[in-house]
């Protein structure tokens, strides 16, 4: 899979949803058979995952969020989007 | 240890099923369980279910369709912010079936196809023309606007065209194509050595599937069910006894999964007489292996403990008579050479029984 682009538009992929668990107090992502427990940065990453958003926005958006630069977590990011896509949780839309 | 909290509750809504699948996961005696709850027990489970942790609900059968009140069973699931998801062998859906449970808030759909193409998937479900229905079930789904997941049985007659199955799940739009090697329980294991491949068959299917996943990345995930006979180390069967999963069966029976009541001598709760919860932290059952104290030996020293739990119950019972010893998948299994025995039958009977209601009198 090529390296994750500034300009692509993550979409959360239609057979999975967030969900907050009351039961837990984690956040999840649920799919076909199966649970994701999520980390927090993970959580807040598929959140923003509308289509909409380009990396670059998201990257920002969360810096703003972790009162932080967006260079420090940009690669984190990305790691998150690329591990989300390479199990099809996320489509990198161009 | 802190008793884990179940994530996904297994529906069987009901054991009746127009088609005669002969590796059904069903019990062999599923005609003898004829009392199925109603509309609104389900709902109770579901609310029960939720409370006890659950976030995923599967609903399957067999063909859970045939209960006219699966939309409405789904809603209710939908409604506490459960992901709802159901597996269905496709011949009962029609367009206004899809709307209404793409109403009810239906996440997945799973469709069911026994072969690649019309002659072989019609034989292996029984006899019956139900292949086309699928195909068209399988556009609908996704017509509908669902995720579609294309799910096939792997075994000795179609895991040859492992490549054609492929590529019709491909064409039919599937983001899921699952691909199990029979799981020789129940059905399966009355006709094992029909159904068992031959291990260059195996080992054939393994690398295509890789090939192919490696090839749709990012458009159709491919989730490969590995054959245990043919495997070093046993499945970590449920992620561990009373973990993580738990099924309701048909007519209320909680069990750890849905072939457990196959394993004679456990007593298993019924959610007509006892709640979920109850039955989920109390039942002599659910508490028998959890965890990994119960492991017997060479289970209890091995390192791959935590990783697979000894397997699974179901097949340790179905093939040495106790559910209690490592699962004989296990190549460090004492009794591993009844697989070893199992293997070389492959092939050796071509006849199948089929699953329905007159064989499962017979059988059980």
């Amino acid at each position: 899979m090529t390296p994750i682009a500034d300009t692509s538009k993550p979409r959360l992929a239609g057979k999975a949803r967030l969900k907050w668990d009351a039961v837990r107090e984690k956040h999840l992502l649920l799919y076909p058979e199966g649970v994701l427990v999520l980390n927090k940065t993970a959580h807040d990453v598929i959140a923003l995952c509308d289509g909409r958003r380009a990396v670059a926005e998201i990257v920002k958006t969360l810096a703003s969020q972790y009162a932080t630069e967006a260079n420090t977590i940009d690669g984190d990011v990305k790691e998150i989007l690329q591990r989300l896509a390479e199990k099809s949780f996320v489509a990198l839309n161009e | 240890m802190e008793t884990p909290r179940p994530f996904s509750l297994l529906c069987e809504l009901t054991y009746r099923c127009p088609l005669q699948c002969p590796y059904c996961s069903n019990p062999l005696d599923f005609a003898r369980h004829k009392t199925e709850l109603d509309t609104a027990e389900w709902q109770r489970v579901l609310t029960e279910a939720e409370a006890l942790g659950v976030v995923q609900a599967n609903f399957s059968g067999g063909e859970p369709l045939l209960r006219t009140d699966a939309p409405e069973i789904i809603r209710h699931a939908r409604g506490l912010g459960l992901y709802t998801n159901l597996s269905t062998g496709g011949t009962l859906l029609t367009e206004k079936l899809a709307g209404q449970l793409r109403d009810a808030g239906l996440d997945s759909l799973q469709v069911s196809i026994q072969d690649a193409d019309a002659e072989n998937s019609d034989r292996m479900a029984g006899g019956a023309p139900s292949f086309e229905k699928k195909i068209r079930a399988a556009r609908l789904v996704k017509s509908t606007g669902f995720s579609l997941t294309v799910n096939v049985v792997l075994q000795r007659h179609n895991i040859g065209r492992i490549e054609s199955i492929i590529a019709l799940a491909e064409d039919l739009g599937a983001e899921r194509l699952e691909l199990a090697n029979t799981q020789f329980n129940g059905w399966a294991l009355k006709n094992r050595a029909a159904l068992l491949p031959a291990r260059a068959q195996v080992e054939n299917a393994a690398a295509v599937a890789r090939a192919a996943s490696e090839r749709l990345k990012g458009r159709m995930e491919i989730l490969y069910v590995l054959p245990d006979y043919f495997e070093q180390f046993p499945k970590p069967c449920l992620h561990g006894w009373g973990h993580v999963f738990l099924t309701v069966a048909a007519d209320g029976t909680v069990l750890p999964c849905q072939t457990a009541r196959e394993i004679y001598g456990l007593k298993f709760d019924n959610v007509r007489e006892r709640s979920l919860q109850k039955i989920w932290y109390e039942s002599e059952t659910f508490r028998k292996f959890r965890g990994t104290d119960w492991l017997p030996e060479p289970c209890q020293s091995c390192p791959r403990r935590e990783m697979d739990f000894g397997g699974c119950r179901c097949q340790a019972f179905l093939l040495t008579g106790d559910a209690a010893v490592t699962d004989p998948a296990c190549s460090l299994s004492p009794k591993h050479h009844l697989v070893a025995e199992a293997l070389a039958e492959a092939g050796t009977n071509e006849k199948l029984i089929f699953r329905n209601a007159v064989e499962s009198l017979q059988v059980s």
